[in-house]
Order: structure tokens, then sequence, then C-alpha cells
């Protein structure tokens, strides 16, 4: 036998989330499923007139989505760490934080990228116009990214208590407001003609930044919450 | 010899949970093909000794030792030969036996599926390969667990309560498995209430009083 190398590891870690997630399919569902809701409810509760949607609907599918992701996020790290699977990555003799960013990618593959998908269908309904559909995917892909990777430190921090999910809400909302404010403002800009590009560059370099320096963060808060 | 001039030592641990001072300046070293085994009653500290080791839990103060080296500033290369088995399984209620194996002890070591096949058998639920871990007996788990612990080919066992839910067989198959690890040149630690390889000469004990 061999010393498996760091990739091969984080590529395991990887398929496992997959795996364990195409077992219990009802619980990914579960953020889709919230983020249609209530995404279709909004015309429901408001006004079926689209010139009136069309105006609110950048922002609701941007706040669906955030909402959608967070509610995702307290089952991150909660069962690997409650069973001792944890312990055993820390032990590993792996890097931490290679490992944890293969499971963040997971959850993202798993909770982010459906709500993507999904967006070009209920901004629909919302009445956005097919000019936008590509700059809300675009906006949503780096949005959700973000999204992941900074909840992934919260459920970090938060999983060592117990009911941390309050307690994760609180803290990660804020971190995330930035990507609300640029995510819908992008939307706003192109359907109203202009170059969305600058909020677009800003979610970017949020992602690079999130992307780069989360795992380490997210890894060292893992640490701490196994150490209880 | 598999694992040549392994030596680990502790020096001085101090100890806290939360205000009770539990560790009070433990100090022992083990050399290869030894098995030390740590008793006391509940609540005297064992896990948390253990833990300590592991480095899951911070000491107030005191060093470990790894082949000579702070363990402190060796960190990855003490974990390469760590195995810790832990009071819980690690286990993956909706993975089968094999893919519990694949998924967690592959971070470890490159293994092929007649590595993991070969270690089921050891352990005697080769059987139980393709059930999920969820429809396997609490013994059959443990037993599950210490097959990930062979396959991590680590030099030190750390084992809390390894015997934990196993019958007088699996007693026999774990004290076969850490005389076969000890005469291989590894070492291993325990942390054990009942009968454990008493009257095997690899032994020695380290007694923690409250």
């Amino acid at each position: 036998m061999k010393r498996s190398p760091t990739f091969e590891a984080a590529k395991l870690v990887f398929v496992r989330d997959l795996t364990l997630a195409w077992r219990r399919w009802d619980e990914v569902a579960q953020p889709l499923i919230f983020y249609v809701v209530v995404t279709t409810m909004f015309p429901l509760a408001t006004t079926p007139d689209m010139s009136q949607l069309r105006e609110i609907g950048g922002g609701v599918v941007w706040v669906a989505a955030l909402l959608a992701s967070l509610l995702a996020l307290e089952s991150l790290l909660r069962a690997d760490v409650d069973d001792g699977t944890m312990e055993q990555w820390v032990l590993s003799g792996q890097p931490l934080g290679w490992l944890l960013l293969a499971k963040v990618a997971a959850h993202w593959v798993l909770t982010g990228l459906p709500l993507v998908i999904m967006s070009p269908i209920v901004g629909t309904g919302l009445g956005l116009p097919t000019e936008a559909w590509g700059v809300l995917m675009l906006s949503l892909l780096l949005g959700t990214g973000t999204l992941s990777m900074i909840g992934g430190i919260g459920a970090g921090l938060t999983v060592g208590v117990r009911r941390g999910s309050v307690l994760l809400s609180l803290l990660v909302l804020p971190l995330v407001m930035p990507l609300l404010i640029f995510g819908s403002r992008a939307v706003q800009m192109q359907m109203d003609g202009d170059s969305p590009a600058g909020p677009l560059q800003l979610l970017a370099a949020i992602f690079f930044m999130a992307l780069s320096l989360g795992p380490v963060a997210m890894s060292a808060a893992v640490r701490i919450g196994v150490e209880s | 010899m598999a694992f040549d001039g392994a030596l680990f030592e502790a020096r001085g641990i101090n100890a806290w949970r939360g205000d009770r001072h539990i560790l009070r300046d433990v100090s022992f070293s083990v050399r290869k093909g030894e098995f030390l085994k740590i008793t006391g009653p509940n609540g005297v500290g064992k896990t948390t000794l253990l833990r300590v080791i592991c480095g899951l839990l911070p000491a107030e103060t005191g060093d470990i030792y790894w082949r000579g080296k702070s363990v402190r500033s060796h960190r990855d290369e003490f974990n390469l030969e760590l195995g810790y088995l832990g009071h819980l399984n690690s286990l993956k209620a909706d993975l089968t036996a094999r893919e519990n194996l694949k998924f967690l002890a592959g971070l470890r070591q490159s293994l092929t599926a007649r590595d993991i096949d070969a270690t089921l058998d050891r352990v005697g639920i080769l059987s139980r390969g393709d059930l999920p871990a969820r429809s396997l007996s609490a013994g059959q788990k443990r037993r599950l667990s210490l097959a990930r612990l062979l396959l991590a080919d680590a030099a030190l066992w750390i084992l809390d309560e390894p015997v934990t839910n196993l019958d007088t067989a699996g007693i026999e198959l774990v004290e076969s498995l850490i005389v076969d690890h000890v005469g291989r040149g590894g070492l291993a630690i325990a942390a054990a209430h009942q009968r454990l390889l008493d009257d095997a000469p690899c032994l020695r004990r380290l007694e923690l009083e409250p």
C-alpha cells in the first residue's frame, strides 16, 4: 500500500458526498423546493402585473437563492462531526483545507448549482426578460459559490455549539450582504440597458477571495469544532 | 521491521475540561513492541488523555514526542503514523461496509478492492461487505472500525475502549490484532475497563488516579 495523494483524497471526499446525497435525495432537494416555492408565491401575494413584477424580480430571485443556500448550510458539517468522521479527517495526515474545499465543492454542486440552473425558469415567472438570464445566472454562479465557502467557515465555527443554526445565520448573513447587493444590482443594470460589468467583477473578486482564504479559515474553525 | 525506531513519549501533560483539572502531570513513554493499557475509573480522564495524544484536544502544559521530535512542530508526520479508534465509529450509515472503508481509509492509503476484502475477512465481516452500515450490529460496526484502523497501516495505535460491544470472539480478535501489531514493531495505547491482554508480555500499565 502507498500513501494517497492529496488530490485523490479530495476526490474521494467529493465522490463520497455525492454518493451520500444520492441516497438521501429528499434532504438535498429541500433548498431547491424552498427556492421554487418562495419565488412562485411572490406574484400570488403581490401582483400578477408583469411590468411591476419585473422591477423587483431580480431582487426576489436573489433573496430566495440566498435563503435557500443558508437553509442547506446547517447540515454541511453536522453529520460528519457527530459520527466522528471529521476526527479521522483531521488525523488523516492530509491537508484538512483541501478535504474541506472538496466537501464545499460537493455541497455547492448539490445545493448551489441547482439554484443557478433553475433561475431562468423562476425568473421568467417574475417577468425577467430573456436578456437578463445570462447575467442572472452568472451572478448567481459566483454568488452561490461564495456563499458555500463563507457558509462553510460559519458552519465550522458553529458545529461545536448545540443548536448552532440561529448563530450560523447571524454569523453568515451580514457577510453575504455584499453578494445580495451586487448580484441584484447586476441584474437590474442589465435590464435597464446598462453594462453590468462593475458589480459582476466585484462578485468575482469576492468569490476568488473566498476560494483562496476560505479553506484555511474553515480548517481552523473545524479543528476547534472537533475539540469539544 | 516495519516501524523502525518508533518511540512515543509524553512529558508532564496537564489538561483541563471546563474548570476541572483532569490530567495532572501525566508522563509516560511507549517503545516499539509495547502495548500500554490505560486503566482507571470512569471520568478519570482516559479519553481526554487519548485525545490530547492525538492532538484533538489541546494540553494546558506538557509535550509529546514522536521519534524524538516534538509533535507540536511535526504534526503532519505524526498524523501519518497515527491510527486512532475513538469511541465513535466514524461510519456513514448510508454507505456499505466496503464504501465506508474506501472513502475513509482511502484518504490515507491507496486501496485496492483486494486490500479491502482481505481486511474485511480478517475482522470477520467479509460476508457483510455490501450491506449498508446501518444494518450492521453494534459489534459488527466496531469490527468495521477495526478494519479501518488496520488499513491505515499506522505505527502507533490509539484505541479508546476497543472492545466495546464485541463478543468473546471479537475480544480475542482485538487481542490478536494488537499482538500482531506490536509483534511487527508497532506501538499501541489503549484505554480499557475490560480484560485485554492481561497476561501478555508486551503489556504495560498506566493507572490514572482521580
